[in-house]
This record gives C-alpha cells, sequence and structure tokens, in this order.
C-alpha cells in the first residue's frame, strides 16, 4: 500500500489532541459522574445536587455573583464600547487599548494587586460577596467590551442615519435599531463573562477571604477530598449549563460572524 | 419665486482643510427631477447629506419653504432618503422597515368636544392605518406579496426598491436618492431607470437624485446640476446641458466630445484644426475659444471633398454604430457613424455649423501639475523651474538640510509631493534659444490682442501648453525657451483623491 499525502492528514494531530484531551476526559468525567465510590451505576450524584444544602448555596451564590457581575459589565462596557467605536475619537484604538492591557497581566498577580488595594482603603473585611462580584468586573470588564466594540464598529452607519432619516430621533434610533443590531456582541459578552464567573474561585478565594463559596471552589473541595462522582457530576451539571445557554443565544449557527465579529 | 421647495445660499462644506462643496446657490422647484451628476469627489453626495440633515454646512443657508432648516436634525425634516447601499433595517422584515417612519410619525387630528370647540391633538397612526399605506406602496413597488419577508434573502433589486418603498412611504415633501442604482445590474437599472420616473410622475414628490452616470441623469431629469471639485458648473434641462455645454468639463463629462483650442477668425468662423469653420456662436475676434464638436455631428465624406481631409486609424463596432478614430496631423477626432470606414482609409470630414459648439477660454492663467523634485525645484510642463516651497505651507522655512520646517515645527520632506502650479501670463519669459530656459517648445500660435500678443508655446514631450502674453514679436514655430522668475511661480498642495 502506497502512503499517499493528502491535506487530510494534516488534521491527525489535532484530532489526537482531541481525542486525548477533550473526548476522553469527558468521558471519564461522565463514567464518574454516574457512579458511586464502588464504581456501580447511580443518578445520587446529581440527586445531591439540587437536595445538599452546601451544594444549592454554591449555586445561587454562583448565580448572584455570575448575574450581577455580567450585569456591572455591560452597564459599564457598552457605553465604553460605543464611545470608543461611534464618536470617531481619534484616540479611540490607544483608549481601547488600555482598556485590553489588563488581559495581558497574569490575572492572580491582578487580583492579589487588588486585593491590597482593596484592604488600603479598608473595603477587604466588608462584603466577601460585594468584594468577589467587584474583582469579577474588573477582572472580566475587557471581554465585554471587546465583542460589543467590534459589534458596534462594524455597524453599517447608513443603517443609523436611516433611522434618524425616517424620523426617529437619537434615542429612539438606538432602541430601535443600535441595541438590536448589537445583540450578538451583547451575548457575546455575556457568554464570555458569564460561564467563566461561575466558577472562576481565584477571585473568591482571594477577596472573599474563602467566605465565598461558588460553584468552582465547590468542585475542587470534592475533589481534593477525593470525591471525583460529586466533582465531575456538578462539572456535567455546569457544562451542560453552558450547552443549553450556547444553544439558546444561537452559537451554533456557523452561518455568519454574529458572535462578537469573529473575535472569539 | 413661490413655488422653491429648497435652497441653497451660498452653502459650503469643509472636512478638516479639504473644501468638499464651495458656496454653492442652487434652488430647486416643487416636483422637479433634479439629478447633482458629476465625478466623484465632486461634492454631489456632501450637498445631498446636507439636504438630508446628516451634514451642517460650515457656512451658508438652507432654506426649505423659505424656512431655514440649516441646523434642524434629519428626523424633524420631511426630507426622506434613498441610500446608496439601501440601508435597510436587517433585523425587520419588510413590513417592519416600511413601517419604520409611519409608526413613529405623529399626525395632527382636529377634533370638536361637546361644546363645539376644536382641539387639536398629536396622535400615531393607528396599526390599520399603517397596514394599509404599506401595503399600498409596496403595491407601487411591485412587492405586494413580500411583507413578510426577512429583507436578507431578498436580491438587490428587491432591496433597492423596499428601501423606495421605506422612504416613500412618509409622503416626504422631497425624496433624496443618492446613487440608488449604483449596485444593481446594466438590465435592471434601466428598468429601474424608467421606474423611478414614473414614480416620480405619479407621486409629486420633488425628487433629487445623485449619480456620476451621464447617461443616468440625462434619461430622468427634468434639470440636472452638473458639479466639479465643489462647485456647480452647469445648471439646465438635459437637452440645454447636451446642446450647450457651458466649458469644456460639461462637454466632457456630458456624452462623449471632441474638445479643440480654436480661435475666433472672423465673425461667425472658427479656425481649428488648421481650417476654418463656420460657426452660430458670436465671439470676439482673436479670441481663444474651446472647440466642442460631438462624435456623432462628424461627418464622414470622400476625401477632397470635405473640409478637412484625413486618416482613419481606428475603428470598434459598438452595436448600434462604429466609433472611428480620424486623424489629421497631430489631433485626433473622435467620429460615431453607422458606416464602417476601414482603418488606413482616407477621407475627408464636414461638421455643420449648428454642431459646433464655442465657449470662451478663460486663460486666466496657465495652470499645470506638477511635483516637487529632490532640490526643492518644481517640474512641470517638461521643465524643471526654481520655486518658493515655503510657500505652501503658511509660515514655514527652509533648515539647512533644505527640508521644510512647518509653523508648528514639523519637518517634512517634499521629495515627490504633487503640486498644482500656477503661472500668470504675463510672468513667462521668452528667450530666443534652446539652451537658457527652463523648459522649451515652439510657438504653435501667436495672436495679436490689440495691445499685446498672446503667445502659445507648446513643449516637444508632453505638449503642455504655456500661454505668454508679451509685447514683442515672434514668428510661429520658432524655437524658443521659457523662463519664470521664482516668485511668480504659485503653488498649491494637491488635495488627496477622494477626498470629500
Amino acid at each position: 500500500m502506497k502512503l499517499a499525502f493528502s491535506r487530510k492528514h494534516l488534521c491527525i494531530p489535532y484530532a489526537v489532541f482531541l481525542v486525548l484531551f477533550v473526548i476522553a476526559p469527558i468521558l471519564i468525567m461522565l463514567y464518574y459522574a454516574f457512579t458511586d465510590s464502588q464504581g456501580t451505576f447511580t443518578l445520587a450524584n446529581f440527586g445531591k445536587i439540587f437536595t445538599d444544602v452546601p451544594t444549592i448555596s454554591a449555586i445561587l451564590t454562583s448565580l448572584a455573583v455570575a448575574l450581577l457581575t455580567t450585569f456591572l459589565c455591560l452597564l459599564i462596557g457598552y457605553p465604553v464600547a460605543y464611545i470608543l467605536a461611534r464618536t470617531g475619537m481619534k484616540s479611540s484604538s490607544t483608549l481601547l487599548l488600555l482598556f485590553i492591557t489588563p488581559m495581558w497581566i497574569n490575572f492572580v498577580l491582578r487580583i492579589n494587586a487588588f486585593k491590597e488595594f482593596f484592604a488600603m482603603i479598608n473595603l477587604l473585611d466588608k462584603s466577601a460577596f460585594f468584594n468577589t462580584v467587584i474583582g469579577m468586573v474588573y477582572d472580566f470588564l475587557p471581554f465585554m467590551i471587546l465583542p460589543l466594540y467590534t459589534t458596534l464598529i462594524k455597524m453599517d452607519k447608513n443603517v443609523i442615519e436611516a433611522s434618524q432619516d425616517l424620523g426617529a430621533n437619537k434615542f429612539t434610533t438606538f432602541v430601535q435599531v443600535i441595541l438590536p443590531l448589537s445583540m450578538p456582541g451583547i451575548i457575546s459578552g455575556i457568554t464570555m463573562v458569564f460561564m467563566p464567573t461561575m466558577t472562576n474561585y481565584v477571585v473568591s478565594d482571594i477577596l472573599g477571604r474563602m467566605q465565598i463559596t461558588i460553584l468552582g471552589k465547590l468542585i475542587e473541595n470534592y475533589f481534593m477530598q477525593n470525591n471525583w462522582n460529586m466533582g465531575a457530576a456538578i462539572s456535567m451539571f455546569l457544562l451542560a449549563i453552558m450547552f443549553l445557554f450556547t444553544f439558546f443565544t444561537g452559537g451554533f449557527k456557523n452561518e455568519d460572524n454574529t458572535r462578537g465579529g469573529g473575535l472569539w | 419665486m413661490e413655488d422653491k421647495i429648497i435652497e441653497l445660499i451660498g452653502v459650503s462644506r469643509e472636512f478638516d482643510t479639504t473644501l468638499a462643496v464651495d458656496n454653492i446657490d442652487l434652488y430647486i422647484q416643487k416636483g422637479e427631477f433634479v439629478t447633482l451628476l458629476g465625478p466623484s469627489g465632486c461634492g454631489k453626495t456632501t450637498t445631498l447629506r446636507m439636504i438630508a440633515g446628516f451634514e451642517v454646512p460650515t457656512s451658508g443657508k438652507i432654506l426649505l419653504n423659505g424656512k431655514d432648516i440649516t441646523k434642524i436634525p434629519p428626523y424633524e425634516r420631511p426630507i426622506n432618503t434613498v441610500f446608496q447601499r439601501y440601508a435597510l433595517f436587517p433585523h425587520m422584515n419588510v413590513f417592519d422597515n416600511v413601517a419604520y417612519g409611519l409608526k413613529l410619525k405623529k399626525i395632527t387630528a382636529v377634533y370638536e368636544d361637546a361644546n363645539g370647540n376644536r382641539i387639536e391633538k398629536k396622535e400615531k397612526l393607528s396599526r390599520n392605518e399603517i397596514a394599509e399605506k404599506v401595503s399600498r406602496v409596496l403595491k407601487l413597488v411591485d412587492l405586494e406579496e413580500f411583507e413578510k419577508r426577512d429583507v436578507n434573502t431578498l436580491s438587490g433589486g428587491q432591496q433597492q426598491r423596499v428601501a423606495i418603498a421605506r422612504a416613500i412611504v412618509n409622503e416626504p415633501e422631497i425624496l433624496l436618492l443618492d446613487e440608488p442604482l449604483g449596485a444593481l445590474d446594466l438590465k435592471m437599472r434601466k428598468d429601474m431607470q424608467l421606474e423611478l420616473k414614473e414614480m416620480h410622475k405619479k407621486l409629486g414628490i420633488t425628487f433629487i437624485y445623485v449619480t456620476h452616470d451621464q447617461e443616468e441623469a440625462l434619461t430622468m431629469s427634468d434639470t440636472i446640476v452638473v458639479m466639479k471639485d465643489g462647485t456647480i458648473q452647469q445648471i439646465g434641462t438635459p437637452t440645454s446641458i447636451y446642446n450647450e455645454p457651458k466649458n469644456a468639463f460639461v462637454a466632457d463629462f456630458i456624452g462623449e466630445s471632441n474638445i479643440f483650442s480654436g480661435t475666433m477668425v472672423d465673425k461667425f468662423k472658427v479656425k481649428f484644426i488648421n481650417h476654418t469653420f463656420d460657426c452660430v456662436d458670436d465671439f470676439p475676434l482673436n479670441e481663444k475659444v474651446d472647440v466642442v464638436v460631438r462624435p456623432e455631428d462628424v461627418v464622414i465624406v470622400k476625401a477632397g471633398t470635405g473640409a478637412v481631409d484625413g486618416t482613419i486609424t481606428s475603428t470598434i463596432f459598438k452595436g448600434v454604430h462604429y466609433e472611428m478614430v480620424f486623424t489629421v496631423g497631430k489631433t485626433e477626432i473622435v467620429i460615431q457613424d453607422t458606416v464602417e470606414h476601414k482603418v488606413g482609409e482616407n477621407v475627408g470630414i464636414k461638421i455643420d455649423p449648428e454642431s459646433i459648439h464655442i465657449m470662451a477660454k478663460e486663460f486666466v492663467s496657465n495652470v499645470y501639475d506638477g511635483y516637487i523634485t529632490k532640490k526643492n525645484t518644481v517640474c512641470f510642463a517638461d521643465g524643471e523651474f526654481e520655486c518658493d516651497v515655503t510657500q505652501l505651507y503658511p509660515n514655514s522655512h527652509l533648515d539647512d538640510e533644505g527640508y521644510l520646517i512647518t509653523e508648528k515645527g514639523e519637518k517634512i520632506d517634499l521629495t515627490d509631493v504633487d503640486v498644482t502650479v500656477e503661472v500668470g501670463l504675463k510672468d513667462i519669459e521668452i528667450i530666443d534659444n534652446d539652451e537658457d530656459g527652463d523648459a522649451c517648445g515652439s510657438i504653435v500660435s501667436i495672436i495679436y490682442k490689440g495691445d499685446h500678443y498672446q503667445i502659445i508655446i507648446r513643449t516637444d514631450e508632453e505638449e503642455e501648453d504655456f500661454v505668454v502674453d508679451t509685447e514683442y514679436t515672434w514668428n510661429e514655430n520658432d524655437r524658443v525657451s521659457v523662463k519664470i522668475p521664482k516668485d511668480k511661480i504659485v503653488m498649491k498642495l494637491k488635495q488627496p483623491e477622494g477626498a470629500r
């Protein structure tokens, strides 16, 4: 048999990677999630997610942190992205860079610096929850601004002018045209912020001084206690949420570049 | 006049340092179909955008029905626009796109209360009224079945119709159309031209149409406004613009034309291509004029029987006619005729006096395209001249190395910078030999102007003309060179192409 090289063979390394580091781990996790410590099939792990008080509390805390963080990021990020994209400022690319640069600095370092800053202004001991939210906003704001910015900068100026031409003032134009047309960026930004904030326990550990447990922390705890089954079950639960979210926001449609303007 | 619907008075628009629209005066009558025509960058779109309200004039006033609307935002003007790339709302279907303006519209309704008092109320149109208006207008543009369709699934022509429907459904006083057919293919464009014309007749709305396509302008308009470099060149009906172009630019831009430099040699007699033709325009004796002859107005006859004899040097079949190039000496004349003449054929040509259009030549000064060289001299018209480059930037000076330092201290290398050079007619000195001047050529024309001679020196390679007013006599065909004093060379930086 002759070994003929075809372009198809170029994807072999990636396929190997995919099997080893994506598919296999998921299968292993699935195995642990649906078995008990003896290795027999059970649904108890999932049952526990919805009955165990610490777990429920962690889920609720995570949701609260994630929702509030996402909301604040959107509230701060949209005007910033809008101003950067639409006012034709000469220095807008420099400003954008300023907002993005923190992403390039190691975030554990950043959060620790933030902690010192919080301690300095005597906020660190106040509320573990709000400290966590503020830290998350600080950390994830660029992930909200970037997709919004890309969507807004690509928006057809003529469409906005058409709206004004047809009698809509600036506010109506924003509500009727600009906002709906920036939905892909908003969804992309929400996905980029909401999902990681559910699990990013580095922020909650450092700024919440271990007084607040979010889902990521819970998973870690279970794995540290050698309860792989529970840890895997919660991970699967999170994966399902993300899957559903992406499904309902149209993230699986590959027809256009709506997802944050192809940035992500 | 009463029926002026819109009037622009001394309107200018500057972008950074570029003057896109330069002090134009224009009025448009109610119900007219007016086309702003010109090459890209001539200011026609900027003019339209100022009427729409998207741009505010740097100076000047815009009146709508006699009322100043210069600073009124677009959403408060009874004017709607059809955009070049349609600009439909991609997140709405056809119905919602068309209904957009209607949903925002508030009309004044008059009621009588129980006591018989008149009460005026601003109210929105009802759902039914909107639906009725939308379906009526969609019928007008032949899209009645398309109400629920996603606009992204429509073809270019259909999107165009939606854009038109969206604008006219609001019954604007003026409809602005910014090259609306530019993105359509030729066949579709022709159909839409006729449809738009038809629509204009039916609706009675004033149409202001922007295009760079002269044929489109001629087909559709009642009035054409020809623009160039932010100024209006000519305003007139299609017929008058085609038949009586005001200057060489208009003649060249509208339809194909042959433009010659001519001289009035007698009453109703003009000399060009070395022959004296009868004409119907009266200009002062010895005046230099531009002569415009349309290709279809040149008649080919047997050699020896026409006014001028020459050779056919090219023949191209164009469908309805042949386009032939007739060469006499160095001059080429484009001729359109339905009878083919083969390349190399010796023929004569005749031009009817009625077909010779004469326009005054504005020899105010010599204008050239030039560029700055390394040594801070300027090259134009086959020559290199010493000049003062500091005039290009106010309050600038040259440093020791020859770089230009601007007022703000910026260092600029002017090498290869394009400039427009202007030299006055009296500022050129003629020298009796080839070597001593900065550019050389031969004298192609001498005209006695009463108290001085106007001499035209044509350079050898680029065939650029130096027009010189001088008191001294020279002979035609003399070999001469020219010298221009440094301070008489006026230069301007060329504006970058496409700046609007």
